[in-house]
């Protein structure tokens, strides 16, 4: 089973701002944390893909305009609290599974050390078309 | 297949390639038919053995998918007797070993002009350098490039079709034509080898071969034309800088900037080639931007120390440099280099323009350089908001780490 486990940012003023204000001891070991994620994901053979993406300053939003002209306005909405900071597709064989890696990386440490707690999102990802039989 | 089997065939690919696309003039359609035969030899070779003459076998089979390919071209268009290149399918190994040599040597850099021919982009003619000159399959290209196979099938041959539609006979280009078209073959192993050099993510190593294959063919180039000092400066480069990969990157990918890097793992031997190269090239007069860059990279890489470093030598270099191209690039490095000579001001000084050149203003690279500036100067605080923006602007992780650690380091020192 395939889940996209997506980490949720607070939104603050659109850039990486949460993490200018660390020490440069906490901003290592909130590296260092995710690293090791990855690296054990890696070795269990359960990553699929893993994204960042770049702050929510630099997102656009396109809908198609007149004639089906891209329209670009800035975006993702004011109103949004967070904001999509990056993903991990894992392949997994329950999803209970999932939620545990979701949780281990929910507990990346912040300023002093403490876990962020930060909100990850697991959805299951739809798959191909059955086997025909 | 095991890796003296790919070599060779990556070797061959080239030369196959050459002696199809001439015998038919159909550059497109052989590059396919080639491909078929590097497929078979990959399938049939670990099992049955190298044949004796591998490159004749590849030539052989590359001609008779050819023919059956004009055949049925033929028969779609008119349902007539076949009388096409039955006998086209015999092959037989040049006699004079001299005289093929010869249009061996041509053929690989004729096959690097097409590749890099004005019709295509710049990521289309770099796929079609790397698998018809390379020998690499689409998949493998892909997997370099990270994006699905199909992407990649659909760009290559694209850009076959391009070369097709363009009309251009396949045949060395003459005069000041051949002088542009090196140009763009130059620029396009210089992106080849970036490609490969520059990025610490996604699959690492896969990345990594790209550079040692961009060295491979500017190896190859260099050895077509010896006298050529823009590609022997262009291999020297690519040699001085691809000598420091080690010591880019740490363990899980973060940058490690040249003046902390642990100058015990640089590769003695690339540098020592890459010198000799560049030395002799400077000697025999007219200078280009590959050499002068290569001289940069050589006088880094000749610093047993960071604190070693011949800085005045590097701002004399980027001085050349600049008058020379219109790159922003070159501006910011030289003003790098008159920082470490003249002091940080010097350098803030020398950075002003670039904020009203469109290239580069609001450039991550910009706000960088400015953070590392106000660092020397001893302005904490401009230093760090300098590389927070500058963090907000890389699309780069272990770049966008790097610079958050740096603004990090800033605030522990307050």
């Amino acid at each position: 089973m395939k889940f996209i486990l997506m980490m949720h940012a607070p939104r603050g003023t659109g850039d990486w701002d949460i993490m200018t204000k660390w020490s440069q001891g906490e901003v290592e070991a909130h590296i260092q944390y995710l690293n090791d994620i990855n690296a054990d994901l890696r070795k269990a053979g359960e990553l699929v893909n893993i994204e960042g993406l770049m702050p929510p300053k630099h997102a656009r939003i396109v809908r198609a305009g007149k004639g089906g002209a891209p329209d670009v306005t800035d975006g993702p909405f004011a109103e949004s609290k967070e904001f999509l900071a990056g993903w991990w597709i894992v392949d997994v064989a329950t999803p209970e599974r999932a939620y545990a890696i979701a949780g281990r990386a929910s507990a990346a440490p912040g300023p002093g050390g403490k876990p962020l707690n930060m909100a990850i999102e697991v959805r299951e990802v739809m798959s191909a078309p059955p086997v025909e039989v | 297949m095991d890796s003296t089997g790919t070599h060779l065939l990556r070797d061959l690919a080239p030369q196959v390639l050459g002696v199809v696309a001439r015998r038919f003039g159909d550059f497109a359609a052989a590059e396919d038919a080639v491909q078929e035969a590097l497929a078979a030899a990959a399938m049939q070779w670990p099992e049955r053995g190298v044949p004796d003459n591998p490159r004749a076998w590849l030539v052989q089979v590359a001609m008779r998918r050819m023919t059956d390919h004009l055949r049925s071209e033929l028969a779609r268009r008119r349902r007539e007797t076949v009388l096409v290149a039955e006998e086209a399918v015999e092959y037989e190994e040049p006699r004079e070993p001299g005289e093929a040599a010869e249009q061996e040597q041509d053929d690989t850099l004729l096959l690097l002009f097409m590749c890099c021919h004005p019709a295509l982009t710049r990521p289309s003619a770099i796929a079609l350098t790397l698998r018809a000159v390379g020998g690499l399959t689409t998949e493998q290209i892909a997997n370099a490039f990270l994006v699905p196979e199909a992407t990649m099938a659909q760009r290559i041959s694209r850009a076959k079709q391009s070369i097709k539609k363009s009309g251009v006979p396949f045949r060395m280009p003459t005069g000041e034509e051949r002088e542009e078209r090196l140009d763009a073959v130059l620029h396009v192993l210089y992106l080849v080898f970036n490609e490969g050099y520059a990025t610490s993510t996604g699959s690492s190593l896969q990345r990594a071969d790209l550079a040692t294959e961009a060295i491979r063919l500017a190896r190859a180039v260099h050895r077509l034309l010896p006298d050529d000092g823009e590609v022997a400066g262009l291999l020297a480069l690519m040699l001085l800088t691809d000598a420091r990969r080690l010591a880019r990157t740490g363990p899980n990918g973060e940058l490690i900037p040249l003046d902390e890097q642990d100058r015990a793992r640089w590769d003695r031997e690339a540098i020592t080639e890459g010198v000799a190269l560049i030395s002799k090239t400077l000697s025999q007069g007219a200078i280009g931007a590959y050499q002068l860059q290569a001289a940069i990279a050589a006088v880094h890489d000749e610093a047993a120390r960071a604190a070693d470093t011949d800085w005045p030598q590097i701002l004399a270099l980027y001085g050349l440099l600049k008058r020379m191209t219109d790159n922003p690039m070159v501006t910011l490095n030289h003003a790098i280099a008159s920082a470490m000579v003249h002091g940080p001001a010097a350098g803030l000084e020398l950075l002003k323009p670039l904020d009203a050149d469109p290239r580069i203003a609001g450039h991550y690279r910009l706000d960088a350089v400015r953070g590392h500036f106000f660092e020397m100067a001893g302005d904490a605080e401009m230093a760090r908001s300098h590389y927070h923006a500058a963090a907000n602007r890389t699309s780069s992780i272990p770049e966008r780490n790097y610079l958050l650690i740096k603004a990090s380091r800033l605030r522990n020192a307050e």
